[in-house]
């Protein structure tokens, strides 16, 4: 039986009828890291061992009939979330030899719902990147075409679950790294609103930012895992005092008579004609289920990129202070004393990209530029948070590409870091007002697919991932998998 | 916007990040570009708004002052690069006699 053919919750029902074990489960998928992942690089660490004994823990549940809620379902873990004596890089030399003495939140609420690690994916440096070329533990490749990018800075968790190495991956977005990878592999990707999943143990990149999510086959696979990672933690001092929210239980309920909003900004924009098509398209699809369009406007949107680009380095100038080489991870080789330690273990430990944001958002805080760039910066963003308000006021969510193409070649935009800071272009704006966003395919150019965008006003993913459902119940883009 | 050298080597000193000297040209131009984009903001009128520092508009949560973390001093050493009598060892910080 092709298991990994199963969405998640056919998984799961698969294992409480006893139709298959997690054993077998997650034997399926570790045989196709070891046959396919040679390719693609999409994993840093597989944990075979761990994840059988977790896989046979389950099944001995299973046959007492005590399991969990999501027992002995597989999943990929972003090599950013913090797993208890497990090697965890943030895809950076700094942190190669780094095993976490403790568990990310994240991870220990789906440990405790059952769920099995099958290893910990590949990223862009420290998250900073949007083609999973920053990496020091190499490249990751596109399933869709392996001479292209899967993007960043999730593209390991986009690759694997892409090429059905898993059935879903843990992913977190500063500025669009879950949506921008799940774009560019024909995948469902979400970022939640900011607070909603805990940030304990998920190594920082920005602050004000980062949020983890996601990457799934559909949003229905989305809906149940997201579920089960968000609710208050009293370990992370920005977590929302929520409750666990229901996701799955709105997913079927009909769109008619809702409002989506187009961006004029957006769509004045130039575009490529096939991205446009396709969006067109998927606005019809919207219409034909009821659905109502509204132009809408949001005035300070293009100033999101300069934005994100003074406070998103400026935040990781400060976070990443913290590798010095004395505490863990990297240090250079005889230092002659201790300016010399952190300068070259500095040097040496940080890839190029990293070295660059740290240096300008060194730049952005020190004296004399602090009030031209990042104070105004902060007030700028402001006003694109003020304009997303406003625009929910009239319309339930927001529709716009979630990239301006499809995937890119290898090597193609690494030297020129404006050209690639281009690819967030619009999905940083839900970042920096702290909104839930997510990615769905709704076309293809040239084999490769293409997602468009839907922004949420703040805590209403059930309502994105209800459009989302309802787009895939009728339409057949996300069911799409590359030939690998 | 011209960055020189000087400032150049000024931000990675406070960054404490060492510059090879042959990096410096590429490096400098690659930051240029990026502060670049920055002029866009000049634009946009902030006269009337508020900095805005976080998507939540929460004050910070304080909580009872007990002990909730494990000791986890053994295992938090392992990942130390050099360590001494339980301690983390670095090059000697104080300049003076021994």
């Amino acid at each position: 039986m092709d298991l990994h053919k199963l969405s998640l919750s056919k998984q799961l029902e698969g294992l409480k009828k006893g139709d298959f074990t997690s054993t077998e489960l997650t034997s399926h998928y570790l045989n196709r890291i070891s046959e396919l992942d040679g390719q693609l690089n999409s994993f840093i660490t597989v944990t075979e061992d761990q994840a059988l004994s977790q896989a046979k823990a389950a099944d001995e549940r299973y046959k007492k009939n005590n399991n969990f809620s999501l027992d002995g379902l597989p999943i990929a873990h972003k090599d950013i979330f913090c797993t208890k004596g497990v090697l965890t890089t943030c895809g950076s030399k700094m942190l190669s030899n780094f095993e976490a003495p403790y568990s990310s939140t994240v991870y220990d609420k789906l440990d405790k719902k059952g769920m099995v690690m099958l290893g910990k994916t590949n990223m862009d440096e420290f998250a900073m990147g949007s083609s999973n070329e920053t990496s020091y533990f190499g490249p990751v490749k596109n399933p869709w075409n392996i001479e292209y990018v899967p993007g960043g800075s999730s593209g390991g968790s986009a690759s694997c679950v892409s090429a059905e190495l898993a059935p879903i991956a843990t992913a977190t977005d500063t500025g669009g790294s879950i949506r921008q990878p799940a774009s560019l592999c024909g995948l469902t990707g979400i970022k939640p609103t900011y607070g909603r999943v805990s940030r304990y143990g998920m190594i920082a990149f920005a602050s004000s930012l980062d949020q983890g999510g996601v990457i799934a086959k559909s949003a229905e696979d989305a809906a149940l895992i997201l579920e089960a990672m968000s609710g208050h933690d009293p370990k992370d001092s920005t977590s929302l005092k929520l409750d666990q929210p229901d996701l799955t239980n709105n997913l079927n309920n009909p769109i008619k008579g809702m409002k989506i909003g187009l961006p004029k900004e957006f769509f004045e924009k130039e575009m490529a004609p096939y991205v446009l098509k396709s969006i067109e398209e998927a606005i019809e699809v919207y219409k034909s289920l009821g659905a109502e369009i509204v132009e809408i406007s949001l005035g300070n949107i293009n100033l999101s990129l300069p934005i994100y680009y003074i406070i998103a380095p400026a935040e990781c100038s400060a976070n990443l202070s913290r590798y010095d080489g004395v505490r863990y991870g990297y240090r250079c080789e005889d230092p002659k004393d201790i300016e010399d330690l952190f300068m070259r273990t500095r040097e040496e430990g940080f890839g190029a990209e990293v070295k660059r944001r740290i240096l300008i958002g060194t730049y952005a805080l020190s004296a004399g530029y602090y009030d031209a760039f990042y104070l105004k910066a902060q007030k700028c963003r402001q006003l694109v948070a003020n304009d997303f308000s406003e625009a929910f006021k009239s319309v339930d969510v927001i529709l716009s590409p979630t990239t301006p193409g499809t995937s890119f070649k290898s090597g193609e935009k690494t030297n020129d870091p404006v050209e690639m800071y281009l690819q967030d272009i619009f999905t940083i704006p839900a970042n920096l007002a702290g909104l839930p966003g997510l990615s769905i395919p709704c076309g293809e150019h040239n084999g490769l697919p293409l997602g468009m965008q839907l922004v949420g006003s703040s805590l209403e993913e059930s309502k994105l991932l209800q459009f989302a459902h309802s787009f895939q119940s009728n339409t057949d883009w996300h069911m799409k998998m590359p030939n690998i | 916007m011209a960055l020189s050298d000087q400032e150049l080597k000024e931000i990675a000193y406070l960054a404490r990040i060492s510059v090879k000297e042959e990096s410096l040209p590429s490096l400098k131009k690659e930051l240029e570009d990026i502060l670049d984009l920055f002029k866009q903001l000049d634009e946009a009128n902030t006269s009337e708004v508020n900095a805005m520092s976080h998507p939540l508009d929460l004050s910070q949560p304080t909580r009872k002052d007990e002990v909730t973390e494990e000791d986890l001093r053994d295992e938090l050493l392992k990942n130390a690069p050099s360590v001494k009598s339980g301690l983390f060892l670095v090059p000697k910080v104080i300049d003076g006699e021994n």
